[in-house]
């Protein structure tokens, strides 16, 4: 079936919780409530045979020009390998309330796509079973991607502070090395 | 007993040879220097892309054997850091262990734009430069640096070793 076909079925079934289709040279694009998100992708994974998912991804849409429905968008790229169909689904998350469902329940493979999306956009997956950090160290503070973050970033990462401090104290151990005393005092 | 010579023969600036025992005489600083020199062994440990560079420089055609450089898969056994790459933050504290790991006496080569400035990568993720954590002997600037480059530092690196003056133990 077309990419096109699965959309308007797809309105069909799911009627107001699809806020719109877009097609571009071939490629159809969905809008959709984050509410029912598991159970569209459930339904085009059984009734489409859409069973690969390409990519899970997350959107700013903050300083983008064109006009946007919410602040920030989940976006499945979705493929089927016995029709070579593939459908974008793009989730609406409002910033008041940045979650939605994990899919993990229907690609375990999801987990660390989601775990990235979490990581660099803040966006929580409910029901994920090991939502963490995952490209970021521990410890760090803030969503690398969001537009509101600075290029160099706001507060320097402890671990990276530490790892200065720890080096300048390593040095009494070596041969030829030692640290001054203004550097010695400097991180008492 | 024949007689022994104690003409003294220099066969390099204070370096001297006494012919009929067989023997040198030489500052102890330069028998070290030149041994430590001839014998750079850095560990094998590759950041980015800087690290393709560094393979290449110690394969066939530029042959970084022959000066005694020899990459070891250890950092127990290496005296020499290349830092082929970008530094993120994540990753400095792991160097960091690689070059604590090292046994003295220990050189850093910072190889490439990333390794001694952060380069073009000026953000939240990449260290501005590994002299900010570790004390680099050797900057090696290049995106990525020739093969040629790399070599380059070594031989600064050699000439900087023979320069050092009693640099055996930590209470020398």
């Amino acid at each position: 079936m077309e990419p096109i076909r699965i959309a308007e079925q797809l309105q069909g079934e799911f009627q107001a919780s699809i806020f719109g289709i877009n097609e571009h040279r071939g490629q159809v694009t969905l809008l959709v409530d984050r509410n029912v998100i598991v159970k569209i992708i459930s339904f085009l994974k059984k009734d489409h045979k859409m069973n690969h998912l390409s990519c899970l991804c997350g959107v700013d849409n903050k300083k983008r020009k064109a006009a946007y429905r919410e602040r920030f968008e989940v976006v499945y790229q979705l493929y089927s390998i016995e029709n070579r169909t593939s459908l974008r689904l793009k989730a609406q998350i409002p910033e008041s309330d940045q979650t939605i469902d994990s899919i993990t329940s229907l690609w375990t493979g999801a987990n660390w796509l989601e775990r990235e999306t979490y990581d660099l956009l803040g966006i929580v997956f409910n029901n994920h079973p090991n939502l963490k950090r995952i490209l970021t160290p521990e410890g760090w503070e803030g969503h690398p991607l969001l537009k509101e973050y600075k290029l160099r970033g706001d507060v320097e990462w402890k671990g990276f502070e530490e790892l200065k401090k720890k080096a300048v104290q390593l040095r009494q151990f070596d041969f030829h090395n030692a640290p001054t005393a203004e550097e010695a005092g400097s991180d008492e | 007993m024949g007689k022994i010579n104690n003409d003294l023969v220099q066969i390099e600036e204070g370096i001297s040879f006494i012919p009929g025992a067989s023997a040198i005489v030489a500052p102890l600083n330069k028998l070290i220097n030149w041994g430590r020199a001839g014998s750079i062994w850095p560990a094998t440990f590759g950041l980015a892309c800087c690290a393709i560079e560094m393979m290449v420089a110690g394969a066939a055609t530029n042959d970084l054997d022959r000066f005694g450089i020899i990459f070891r898969a250890s950092p127990r056994q290496a005296d020499c850091l290349i830092l082929a790459g970008t530094i993120t933050k994540k990753m400095a504290p792991v160097v960091r262990r690689v070059y604590d790991q090292m046994p003295e006496p220990r050189y850093v080569i910072a190889m490439g734009s990333c390794a001694c400035t952060g380069g073009v990568f000026d953000t939240y993720a990449v260290v501005q430069g590994a002299d900010e954590f570790l004390p680099v002997d050797v900057y090696i600037p290049g995106c990525p640096p020739r093969p040629e480059a790399l070599m380059e530092g070594l031989i600064k690196l050699q000439e900087k070793i023979m320069q050092e003056q009693g640099r055996w133990s930590q209470f020398a």
